[in-house]
């Protein structure tokens, strides 16, 4: 049989597998209802006011980081406070 | 890791809008190649989503997952600028601030954004602004406070008559238009999605047919090319990519906008047919 294939066919091309998995990954958070507009900064100021009871920090030494996975995300909140601080 | 040469900062900071009016011609692929460019080279450079609403950039950026808070947040209030930043993790002279996916561009504020801008000047040497399309409140605060603008157009007729409006608004409803001892904004267009075989064929205008009615300096050519496809999928600037010619492209239009001399080069990163192939002919 003659066929039409002198090669093999090729199978999907790396990048378009990796932009697949990027956007599943966000669209599944965007899409949650979880993780509304505003949630973020809210939760900021919760756990400010939280800590603020506790310690006192200056607004400026809160860093806040995420990162989206597709099984598992991490929310990394650092905040820095003189260290002999005495507590309230 | 891509090598990073340190060159002199330049005296003043200096934002820069990437504008075009109409949309899909290539702005957010030319910001976050231009500021991954000038990042290389050592200056330290913050790239703005101003496309409220459609964030775009974070995923050619390739940060996507690690926005917190917005541009927005920022303008509001709800979020220092230091914290809405996000640090580029292959360039570390290259920070990235993310628009709303969720608000509209009346969020903005010609006030909150000039403020944004002043904090900014003060850690970076470029800030690079991603114009929305269209004419109207997001386009127009984007180019507001610019010193320089990238005046992106594919050679094609929409695109070209959208270019000329907008030079119009750089040089009458912007900060330095407004400001009679104020230079006017320095506009160059850049000319992507540039085919040379359609060229070749007398389907699209070529570069002096575009520059001729634009009547601007040329910033750089950018070919059509796939590398652009496979490093949007992979959240890559292009010039942080496997070379190809459209990488190149953005290269010498970087060196030029730092005010380097480099001659203009047109290859494509298309292969030549196998009928060009088998002829010798090269379009
Ligand atoms: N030089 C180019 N070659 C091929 N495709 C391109 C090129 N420049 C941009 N594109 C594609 O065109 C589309 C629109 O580009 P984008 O940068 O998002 O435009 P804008 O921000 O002006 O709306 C995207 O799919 C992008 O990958
Ligand atoms: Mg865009």
């Amino acid at each position: 049989m003659f066929g039409f294939s002198l090669r093999p066919r090729k199978t999907a091309p790396k990048s378009a597998q990796t932009a697949r998995d990027r956007l599943q990954i966000l669209l599944a958070h965007e899409r949650s209802s979880g993780s509304g507009p505003d949630c973020l900064p809210e939760l900021q100021r919760d756990i400010l006011a939280a800590i603020k009871r506790h310690m006192k920090i200056d607004t400026d030494a809160v860093d806040i980081r995420m990162d989206r996975g597709d099984e598992l995300s991490s929310l990394e909140i650092n905040i820095e406070f003189p260290a002999s601080q005495p507590a309230r | 890791m891509t090598s990073q040469m340190k060159q002199e900062p330049p005296v003043q900071s200096k934002v820069i809008v990437i504008t075009s009016g109409k949309g899909g011609v290539g702005k957010t692929t030319s910001a976050a190649a231009i500021s991954a460019g000038l990042a290389q080279r050592g200056y330290k450079t913050v790239v703005i989503d101003f496309d409220v609403g459609l964030r775009n950039l974070d995923m050619i950026m390739g940060c996507e997952r690690r926005v917190v808070f917005d541009f927005i947040n920022v303008i509001q209030g709800d979020a220092r600028l230091k914290q809405a930043l996000i640090k580029d993790k292959r360039l570390e002279n290259l920070s990235i601030l993310p628009t709303s996916q969720t608000r509209d561009k009346d969020a903005l504020t010609k006030e909150g954004v000039e403020k944004v801008l002043n904090e900014l000047r003060e850690e970076f040497d470029y800030i690079v602004c991603d114009s929305p399309a269209g004419i109207e409140r997001g386009a127009q605060l984007a180019m507001y406070f610019a010193d320089e603008a990238v005046v992106v157009t594919n050679p094609e007729v929409s695109s070209v008559r959208d270019s000329d409006r907008v030079l119009g608004l750089l040089s009458s409803k912007t900060a330095r238009a407004e400001n009679a001892d104020a230079e006017p904004i320095k506009a160059q267009a850049l000319l992507t999605r540039y085919d040379n075989q359609r060229i070749a064929s007398g389907e699209m205008m070529t570069v002096d047919d575009v520059l001729e009615i634009l009547a601007v300096p040329l910033l750089g050519v950018i070919p059509e090319s796939t590398a652009i496809l496979r490093a949007s999928n992979t959240g890559t600037p292009v010039v942080l990519d496997e070379p190809s010619n459209a990488s190149a492209a953005y290269a010498d239009a970087v060196s030029r906008l730092i005010g380097e001399q480099v001659e203009m080069r047109m290859e494509s990163d298309r292969r030549p047919s196998l009928f060009q192939r088998l002829f010798g002919r090269t379009a």
